[in-house]
């Protein structure tokens, strides 16, 4: 395809590794914010590749696993009603709630859908008017747009039996608050490509300087990862902390305006609860007075849910890089990729996720038919 | 079929289906009705020596060997698909079972469980479907079974289909029988089925000229096994892809497996609708596929006649098994890192993230 | 955190008022919502997630990325624009 096998190509990618060498002089660690760079670092072995003195904090920008417990109780508890039918994106339906997941209340009985987009939801309550369709609006704010559009739509054509379940979060309070921590560790940031092609990187330059960080708009293409861990590294050795942008193909400096402006009109910004990590200020988007009519929570009355989360489970330290993976208590015990606890083993990407699986053998290295292992 | 008695000579005034443009719950109820679904619909789709008798079980002459025996249900929504529908899938994944122990496929059993409400000439269309891949597999459907549920306890029609084959004395290719230093061969692409089912699902559909690769592979294992008998194990990789059959081979074999990840064969609309949905390639279904893990001074014999083979078109070698990291698959990826390919812990979900 | 391919819009359409196109990614093409960018084009290159193109890809930008990687000596040969590989994956 277009503008993505391009920037896979494995000799550019030893080209940015070998600069990347060339350049470091001593440990940095780095954090790749978003969750997509996370799957492209681990699905194409990226974080192998990188000098060893590069260590990669895998941030807390999963939608998916963010999403906090609460929400996810809300979500079961709207789906298990019998005029309801919930759609959701795909991965959503195996996160787990306080003691079941969505796919538990499909098997109860429970309408649920997987759809590619709001949109399709939105469909499925204009063909289906005697139906409350319900759609779960996570994300960040690449998918708040979306979600934005179709409730505008929804309340612009007066369609009633749609609401959605809003627990939008956002990534500037989150780099804001992982800088704040006393036990930070992170000393560069790659941001979420997408996200700032939604809402550009004006709010950055006040972040980088607060802080004094290097930010990098970052892509995901192993290219595009590499540009953006070469462009932080150069700025970390020539003490720098600016924001640079290594995603210009898609990244501007304002953004999308005409998705800024339906954000503004259709959310207002409240604190919101991340899954392992707990409270930021600021730092989630729920629907304005002029949508409330179409926020499920009081459609439904799940707005009374209160929902602990596990003490066991410190995956909040690990999306900060302050403990590794097999330092948490519960890892690999409590919490397994079939039974996770915390955000970071839900997806398989999460960093203790990807530390189970490639816990069970040590590291390979792969030798072809042709070139039998030495034996010296 | 074997619950119903109908005398076929004395048949008379059947009622004309016409009068029942849909499945009722007569149709499975074992008098009239059923009776004519099967004079009119199974019978002179199916028609065979061993099925006409319509005795309570079917009497079957088989050639000097083994048996091999396998059974499957089939579930699939959309009953219809791009290249296909569940009738081609109900021969071609029992066929295809029996052919990965190196057998010779001779019969097949069918029962459907149909929803009361499913239009008769949609079920027509399947069970011709059914015959035609039967014909094409060299394989006679010779005993059955219908059932009606009511309305919103099936979805459609399920079928179930039960296979006998015959292979010869001497070892066969299982699952166990990976070694270190055996090649990996695919016979194709992957990914196909998985992803043309997924471009017609509710909520998910996308455009493509994307077609199932259904297909009946016992003649693709004929022509390996001539030229070598050291065929350790073959697989179809249907339901978990690819990284599912070689995580089960691997667990099996007590191997480690290593691919190239460049050498897998997917087409670009296979990819492109993969990179859509965050799905990966090598964990969707095919139902025309086969994996074949061969002994390394065989391996290029047989991966010559593969693709020779018209449904082995695109067949390449794709890894090697190893005693290093026994159970686990690994690739190495097309920037030269490895990735482990872990058993997924249920079905692979479209991804926002 | 968020899934987004690049693909072409080959058509663009309204749809009860919202501005829709079809865009195709590399032999798959579906229904996108346009509405967030009003200036793009049939031919344009868009990043779509969850059914929405979200940005207009620049080309100029996207070349000049490649001829900065390319500067740098990291590129064997020469670009073309489209994938070259037809049955092999990368």
């Amino acid at each position: 395809m277009k503008y993505l096998e391009e920037f896979r190509d494995a000799k550019g990618v030893q080209g940015l590794l070998a600069e990347i060498r060339r350049l470091v002089t001593r440990p940095w660690n780095l954090m790749e914010v978003c969750g997509g760079q996370t799957h492209s670092i681990i699905r194409n072995g990226i974080d192998q590749l990188l000098p060893q003195e590069i260590r990669l904090i895998h941030g807390p920008g999963c939608p998916v696993c963010v999403t906090p417990l609460v929400a996810i109780d809300k979500a079961l508890a709207i789906a298990s009603l019998p005029n309801v039918t919930f759609c959701s994106f795909g991965d959503m339906l195996r996160v787990p709630g306080s003691d079941k997941d969505l796919f538990r209340v499909k098997s109860e009985g429970g309408d649920i859908r997987i759809v590619y987009s709001p949109l399709d939801a939105l469909k499925i309550a204009q063909e289906n008017p005697e139906r409350q369709v319900v759609f779960f609006a996570i994300g960040f704010e690449t998918t708040a747009p979306a979600n934005a559009m179709a409730v505008d739509l929804a309340k612009k054509r007066g369609i009633k039996n749609f609401s959605v379940l809003v627990s939008h979060v956002l990534v500037p309070p989150a780099i804001a608050a992982i800088m704040s921590s006393p036990v930070n560790r992170v000393q560069a940031f790659l941001a979420a490509g997408h996200v700032c092609s939604v809402m550009g990187f004006w709010e950055y330059p006040p972040l980088a300087e607060r802080f004094h960080v290097p930010i990098v708009i970052t892509g995901f293409e192993p290219l595009d990862v590499l540009a953006g861990i070469l462009a932080a590294v150069r700025q970390l050795e020539n003490g720098e902390a600016r924001v640079e942008n290594a995603y210009s193909r898609v990244v501007n400096f304002e953004g999308n305006l005409p998705a800024q402006a339906l954000l503004k009109q259709v959310f207002t910004i409240e604190d919101r609860a991340w899954r392992g990590i707990g409270n930021i200020p600021q730092s989630g988007w729920k629907l304005s007075p002029a949508y409330r009519e179409y926020d499920a929570e009081t459609r439904f009355s799940v707005g009374e849910i209160h929902t602990v989360e596990s003490p066991l489970c410190h995956s909040g330290e690990v999306l900060q890089g302050v403990i590794q993976p097999t330092e948490c208590p519960a890892f690999g015990r409590q919490c397994t990729p079939r039974t996770p606890l915390g955000a970071t083993m839900v997806s398989s990407e999460g960093a203790c996720a990807a530390y189970y699986n490639y816990g069970r053998f040590a590291p390979v290295s792969i030798t072809t038919a042709e070139e039998p292992a030495c034996a010296t | 079929m074997s619950t119903v008695e109908i005398d076929l000579e004395n048949w008379s005034c059947p009622l004309p289906l016409r009068d029942y443009p849909r499945v009722v719950l007569g149709h499975g109820g074992g008098g009239q009705l059923s009776a004519e679904l099967i004079e009119n619909i199974f019978l002179p789709a199916f028609r065979n020596a061993e099925l006409l008798t319509l005795a309570d079980s079917t009497v079957l002459n088989v050639p000097p060997g083994r048996l091999a025996f396998s059974t499957d249900s089939y579930v699939v929504n959309p009953l219809f698909f791009p290249g296909g529908s569940i009738g081609e899938l109900a021969v071609h994944g029992t066929v295809n079972d029996l052919a990965m122990s190196g057998a010779r496929p001779l019969y097949l059993s069918a029962a459907f469980i149909l929803e009361e409400g499913l239009e008769i000439k949609l079920l027509a269309a399947i069970v011709e479907r059914m015959a035609r891949a039967a014909r094409e597999a060299n394989v006679h459907i010779v005993t059955g079974d219908t059932k009606v549920v009511e309305k919103g306890k099936a979805d459609g029609c399920f079928i179930t289909t039960a296979g006998i084959g015959i292979l010869p004395e001497g070892p066969f290719p299982a699952p166990f029988r990976a070694q270190p230093g055996d090649i990996v061969l695919v016979s194709g692409t992957l990914g196909d089925h998985g992803m043309t089912i997924m471009s017609v699902r509710e909520g998910l559909d996308f455009q493509t000229t994307l077609e199932t690769d259904s297909a009946p592979l016992y003649d693709l294992v004929a022509a390996m096994m001539r030229v070598s008998t050291e065929i350790h194990v073959l697989r179809d990789p249907t339901r978990g892809g690819a990284a599912s059959s070689l995580n089960e081979i691997a667990a099996a074999s007590k191997v480690g497996i290593q691919l190239e990840e460049t050498a897998v064969p997917v087409r670009p609309q296979v990819s492109a609708a993969c990179e859509l949905l965050g799905m990966d390639p090598i964990y969707v279904a095919n139902e025309g596929k086969l994996i074949a893990i061969v002994a390394p001074q065989d391996a290029a014999a047989v991966l010559a006649v593969m693709k020779a083979h018209p449904l082995g078109k695109n067949s390449a070698k794709i890894g090697q098994i190893t005693s290093q990291h026994p159970g686990m698959v690994v690739a190495k990826t097309s920037i030269g890192a490895t990735r482990i390919l872990p058993m997924q812990i249920g079905e692979q979900l479209p991804r926002i993230c | 955190m968020c899934l987004a391919i690049p693909g072409q819009v080959k058509e663009i359409f309204e749809q009860n008022g919202l501005r829709m196109g079809r865009v195709d990614f590399g032999g798959i093409t579906k229904e996108v919502c346009l509405a967030y960018l009003p200036e793009i084009a049939i031919g344009d290159y868009t990043i779509v997630h969850v059914g929405f193109a979200i940005s207009k890809i620049d080309e100029e930008s996207a070349l000049e990325t490649l001829n900065t990687f390319r500067e740098m000596g990291l590129f064997e040969e020469e670009f073309g624009v489209e994938p070259a590989p037809v049955e092999t994956r990368h």
